[in-house]
């Protein structure tokens, strides 16, 4: 590694542990509040004399939840509480059934909007309108028609992964360029292999930051989406927990969530890289 | 096959907090869990499971436990439990059993006391020993509820005690016949305000409040309105009622989004815990008896399924049975505390089905009446429900009370399965009651309505 690349890692750690630290120190419980020992079973009731949890929670309790949860990630206490992995599993595969769907339509489809400038503006009104619509307001339509709310779940992330997958292939079809074409066009290539041998690989780099992009906002309304319909996943797991007031639990699932999200996004940089080398 | 330890043989630990496995959150559910993947001699099991619940909840410290078996004998000491508890109801159902039409079946909740009977017949084994297998599916609204059920997801579910003559008459949603089969509870509500309105206890001053109620179509938006309305307050004009799913009620206090809530518990007794809210007034004291939830299940299910929805009405009684005992209400709270079911600190659960409890104000209060489980479906209940839509303007023009109460509240069929489960079933239909002091004749709807000042219609 470089140096530099040292110096940041270690300047990140240093960021994290004065983070925790400060986190410790503000959540230090204060000093025991004497309780009146005429209302001992009013102070009982109210859980005083037992941990119980006030205010913001310290580190160490998040500590606890990721040690409880992470050393147990696959239990199956009943339909209403299973442990984290299986939860992940869930919420990521109805993001991977919507997100594939998505794309089964975006791409060809932003394939022939951007081949014909035509059709790109015949659709181009509609696109703009449903575009900025937020994918939970497609929640209560879905489960009237769809009557299935497992199924609307998906349908939710099918149309947000649509609209940046669309646009980016759209725009990247378009963007190819023209003296590439000519050339494929005096090569006397047929079309629809044109499509595959030269708009595809010189456009891809975008569709794939479109697909990137797509991939970021589904793992965003999917923890939404779940916290509406319930039932599994880890969004459902942040409802269950957020009843409870299980601040900690919250928090650990708060921090997965942010980890997978990442790890998606690795993994769509990964692919952006190499597709870029085609060129 | 430790969770079949005999429960009164001292020989054996019971695990007190959590399982024998240690797995599990609770006993309960660790054999709810084990006994459906062995599925053995279910009778003898599911009765194992509700003893060891019962020896735990009586003697949670386990040594304690083997030293009472030791000093009195097993025999005398099931003698003992038995005389509190329904362990013979179990045996006695499982008699004419008839084929079932369906015996795998999803069944929603929403996580409240209310949903007791239904959520603790699955892990008590109530749903087994009548030969279903049935997933209680925990629910994050209303809405969804009632989403859920038109779209038959849920073969039944808890529901509001208004909600299925709301969907009847298509109020709110498209049109479904649903059919009320039980009163899952009476009682059991509170208006809870947030600590800062301490000194406001006269409702006269509660002008531009914001309060949340769990659906239009509830018991606590008609009793919040009617409660307001006999200070004088206009619920339309003079406060705001909002709509918030009762999970999300104490978060939204604590934030001071709204100044209080016509709720259901626990989240009444939670505000308190979490020293957010106390406890104004108990929804007994509006109405005692009134009704909550209902046990309700679309009118194609009760038709095309006969046997099935006799044996979920057993299961369901034989739950409310139990839980109508005081004796029971610590291990109920025990058994529903669980992440899979209320996911609530078990205090909490407690103080609500016990009825002692810290009111937010620094008192101590006991009101062994707070929560009842009252199965019974009077038709005048559904009537007096009716004469509120009408006064508050979500229905209109004239409402046939009688036909639609009798329509939808299943009272027949209800005291029949009362009869089989050895619960005594009034003989009438109808019964006058008191709002606040204020008599209701179910024979005389429109002229009840009629005596308000503050209505709509
Ligand atoms: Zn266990
Ligand atoms: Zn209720």
């Amino acid at each position: 590694m470089k140096p530099d690349t040292w110096k940041s890692a270690l300047l990140s750690v240093l960021i994290a542990a004065l983070f925790i630290g400060v986190w410790h120190l503000a959540t230090l419980p204060k000093a025991a509040t004497a309780q009146s020992a005429a209302n001992d079973e009013y102070a009982v009731l109210l859980g005083k004399t037992s941990a119980k949890q006030t205010g913001f929670p310290p580190p160490l309790e998040i500590g606890k939840a990721i040690v409880k949860y992470l050393g147990d990630p696959f239990y199956d206490h009943g339909p209403n509480d299973k442990g984290i992995a299986i939860q992940l599993g869930h919420s990521l595969g109805r993001v991977g059934i919507g997100f594939l769907l998505a794309a089964l339509v975006a791409i060809p489809l932003g394939f022939t909007i951007g081949m014909s400038p035509l059709i790109y503006r015949a659709l181009d009104p509609f696109i703009q309108v449903l575009k900025p619509i937020s994918p939970l307001a497609w929640m209560p339509l879905a489960l009237y028609t769809i009557k299935d709310s497992n199924i609307s779940g998906i349908f939710v992330i099918f149309i947000c992964s649509l609209w940046p997958m669309l646009i980016n292939t759209a725009f990247g079809v378009a963007g190819v360029r023209r003296d590439w074409l000519n050339v494929a066009r005096t090569l006397e290539v047929r079309p629809l292999r044109r499509a595959f041998t030269v708009i595809l690989p010189a456009a891809a780099p975008t569709i794939v930051t479109g697909a990137r992009i797509s991939m970021g906002i589904a793992w965003l309304v999917i923890v939404a989406a779940e916290m509406l319909v319930g039932g599994t996943g880890i969004g459902y797991f942040v409802w269950n927990e957020w009843n409870n007031l299980a601040l900690p639990n919250v928090i650990f699932a708060i921090l997965m969530i942010g980890l997978v999200g990442m790890a998606l996004d690795h993994l769509f940089a990964m692919l952006q890289k190499w597709v870029t080398y085609a060129e | 096959m430790s969770a079949f330890k005999d429960p009164f043989d001292y020989r054996n630990r019971l695990g007190a907090g959590s399982c024998t496995c240690g797995k599990h959150q609770s006993q309960a559910e660790h054999d709810a869990v084990d006994e459906l993947a062995i599925g053995a001699d279910e009778d003898t099991l599911s009765q194992r499971v509700i003893e060891s619940a019962v020896m735990r909840a009586i003697f949670p410290d386990d040594n304690k436990r083997r030293d009472f078996l030791r000093a009195v004998g097993k025999s005398t000491a099931l003698a003992a439990i038995s005389s509190v508890f329904p362990f013979g109801a179990l045996e006695a159902m499982a008699a004419d059993k008839l084929p079932l039409e369906k015996s795998n079946l999803k069944i929603g909740f929403i996580p409240i006391t209310c949903s007791s009977p239904i959520v603790m017949a699955e892990p008590l084994g109530f749903y087994r020993a009548q030969g279903l297998s049935v997933e209680v599916v925990k629910t994050a609204s209303w809405a969804l509820i009632r989403d859920k059920v038109i779209n038959k997801e849920y073969d039944a579910s808890h529901m509001l005690a208004p909600m299925p003559i709301a969907m009847s008459l298509g109020v709110g949603s498209s049109p479904l016949a649903v059919n009320v089969a039980t009163i899952q509870n009476t009682n059991g509500q509170a208006i809870t305000l947030a600590l800062k309105h301490k000194d406001k206890r006269d409702p006269k001053m509660w002008k531009g409040f914001k309060f949340a109620v769990p659906f239009d179509y509830s018991m606590h938006n008609f009793l919040l309105r009617y409660y307001v309305a006999e200070y004088g307050l206009d619920p339309d004009k003079d406060i705001q009622i909002r709509v918030v799913p009762p999970p999300e009620m104490v978060a939204n206090l604590r934030a001071g989004n709204i100044d209080g809530f016509l709720g259901p518990d626990p989240f009444n007794q939670r505000a308190v815990y979490d020293e957010v809210g106390f406890i104004h007034i108990l929804s007994k004291d509006i109405w005692d008896g009134h009704p909550c939830c209902s046990f309700a299940a679309p009118a194609e299910f009760v038709k095309q399924n006969p046997n099935t929805f006799a044996a979920l009405y057993r299961a369901v009684l034989t739950a409310s049975k139990m839980a109508r005992d005081p004796k029971n209400r610590p291990i109920i709270a025990e058994v529903l505390s669980p992440p899979n079911y209320l996911n609530q600190p078990k205090t909490v659960l407690e103080q609500v089905l016990t009825g002692r409890f810290a009111d937010g104000l620094g008192q101590v209060q006991n009101v062994p009446t707070r929560a009842d489980f009252d199965p019974f479906p009077w038709y005048s209940m559904a009537v007096w429900i009716l004469t509120q839509m009408k006064r508050w303007g979500y229905v209109k023009g004239d409402v046939q009370y009688k036909d639609i109460a009798e329509k939808v509240y299943l009272l027949t069929d209800a005291r029949r399965h009362m009869a089989e489960v050895g619960i005594a079933a009034p003989k009438e239909n109808y019964a006058k009651f008191k709002v606040l002091g204020k008599e209701f004749d179910p024979m005389k709807p429109d002229a009840y309505l009629e005596s308000f000042a503050i209505k709509r219609s």
